[in-house]
């Protein structure tokens, strides 16, 4: 059971009446080396260095490496539940919780890279979000991580999942898009509307640039992992209403890619433009790496 | 195009920050510890490119340590590499070359000496990802991702080698996935690099060296 496009993956979900997970699971053990048990104990590995990482920078916070970051993710977790939050509950959570897996992986902790380190915060931030309010199992969190591996893969296959090639865009917009199909499939959504939230997604984020100041997934890829994490629980809201994106999922994959290739080299993980390419941009790269 | 797991998606498991800089590093260091017949004693990393310029910021100076000590991506102590080092009793240095240009912008040279005098220097480039490819040893150019059970083996370019090699990895029912020659000048010394989906048997390996024009062999496992 394989698949190679979004409109693939509708069909067998329709022919069979599965979700997104259940195939992509399937397709695991059909075409994969490992058993049901490995793939089993791999997503439970997964699940508790995601909480890890979220839960460290909330109690004990580091500095980065390169001094850009650390403590953020606790500021906004604490300052959510003042009466002055204007975020709500889930929100403020799914930031906190992107930012806290940056801060892990800017002081070389331990970390899942979904897809990439650099984005690594929004997957974990969203879903642990949603478990904490709506105290869902880990075996739905596990659907969830299976549900969100076939839009990455289906990214990494036909689009791309690199900020070097394609920005940030690639890396945060794919890990949104991965992100809001899992919340609309742990919600109860079908198939088509976890592609409608993975298309509206990535069509939000297009063009999104990277840019990391002194070249170091700090700055300002901290605060991207909680758009891309607000970005995903907005499109899943979006999607779960019933809003559609007149673009199917395979043709904005592909869409992502060509923009991708026409974002200027300065402005795909190179620090020469962007955040990084401003004066103070410029003088912290080289009080950095000096 | 290879299968891409669930976990090539969501993974790997990794001591950040960056796949490239951080998990690549770690990666390529632990497969040229791999070549070495004896444990080692000294290593000198030449940083090239983009490792040059920001290997602090990416801990890649540790991230390559770290390999040299036999950890993996994920082991946590790729963060104490340094004074893990000293307790290790191995001795390291950093030499930072931002004036040469290398074929990719993430490279690295590993300058290896073992306990016994053995010295081995390989080149490695980290690809995206975290994937790496050894690209040099010595001064020959190869090309190997460590993905696979590799045999490498340093022999006199003559004719009849690979016939040689190729009736011993046959004689013990190794399946081939990749072979590939490569050369400095004809006549001169070559490398082939096998590489092989499953175990290579170990006792392959004094069976090829039987051959006058086969001078060393490294064998890394998957």
């Amino acid at each position: 059971m394989d698949f190679k496009s979004g409109q693939e993956l509708l069909t067998i979900c329709t022919q069979h009446n599965l979700p997104i997970s259940e195939v992509m699971y399937t397709r695991e053990l059909t075409c994969g080396s490992l058993t049901a048990e490995q793939v089993g104990q791999k997503l439970n590995e997964i699940l508790s260095i995601m909480r890890n990482a979220v839960n460290e920078p909330l109690t004990a916070p580091k500095r980065s490496i390169g001094g850009l970051i650390g403590g953020e993710a606790k500021r906004v977790a604490d300052f959510g539940k003042t009466d002055k939050s204007i975020c709500g509950s889930l929100m403020s959570m799914a930031i906190s919780y992107s930012m806290a897996v940056l801060e892990v992986n800017a002081s070389m902790g331990l970390i899942v890279a979904a897809p990439t380190a650099g984005s690594s915060g929004v997957l974990p931030g969203v879903l642990l979000a949603l478990q904490d309010s709506r105290h869902l199992t880990d075996e739905a969190l596990h659907a969830g991580l299976l549900n969100a591996s076939a839009i990455g893969y289906l990214l990494m296959r036909n689009s791309s999942v690199s900020g070097a090639e394609a920005g940030c865009q690639a890396e945060v917009g794919a890990a949104s898009a991965m992100a809001a199909s899992a919340v609309v499939e742990l919600m109860g959504g079908t198939p088509a509307m976890c592609l409608q939230a993975a298309v509206i997604a990535i069509s939000n984020l297009l063009g999104m640039v990277c840019d990391p100041i002194a070249g170091l997934v700090e700055s300002p890829c901290q605060s991207r992992n909680s758009v891309g994490a607000a970005n995903a629980v907005t499109c899943a809201e979006l999607a779960l209403a019933g809003v559609t994106h007149p673009v199917p999922f395979d043709e904005m994959a592909e869409a992502m890619l060509r923009v991708g290739r026409s974002i200027p080299f300065e402005l795909r993980e190179t620090a020469m433009g962007g955040c990084a390419g401003t004066p103070t941009g410029c003088a912290l790269g080289c009080s950095i790496c000096k | 195009m290879n299968f891409l797991s669930i976990f090539d998606v969501i993974g790997p498991n990794m001591i950040g920050p960056s796949s490239s800089h951080t998990a690549g590093a770690v990666s390529m260091a632990l497969l040229a510890r791999k070549m070495l017949p004896e444990p080692i004693k000294k290593v000198v990393f030449t940083l090239y490119g983009s490792f040059a310029k920001t290997y602090h910021g990416h801990g890649t100076d540790r991230a390559l340590l770290g390999g040299i000590l036999g950890f993996s991506t994920d082991d946590p102590r790729i963060r104490d590499a340094f004074s893990l080092a000293e307790e290790f009793g191995v001795e390291y240095e950093y030499v930072i070359d931002e004036k040469t240009v290398t074929d990719h912008p993430n490279t690295a040279d590993i300058a290896m000496t073992g306990i016994h005098g053995y010295e081995l220097t390989v080149r490695g480039e980290s690809i995206g990802g975290g994937k790496i490819k050894i690209v040099r040893i010595g001064n020959i150019d190869v090309e190997f991702t460590g993905e696979y059970s590799t045999l490498i083996v340093r022999q006199i370019d003559i004719p009849g080698i690979v016939a040689h090699i190729s009736q011993c990895l046959s004689n013990h029912n190794v399946n081939i996935a990749f072979m590939r020659l490569f050369r400095e000048d004809k006549g001169a010394t070559a490398y082939m690099v096998v590489e092989s989906d499953e175990r290579i048997p170990e006792t392959i390996l004094s069976e090829i060296k039987s051959n006058p024009h086969v001078r060393e062999l490294m064998l890394v496992q998957i």
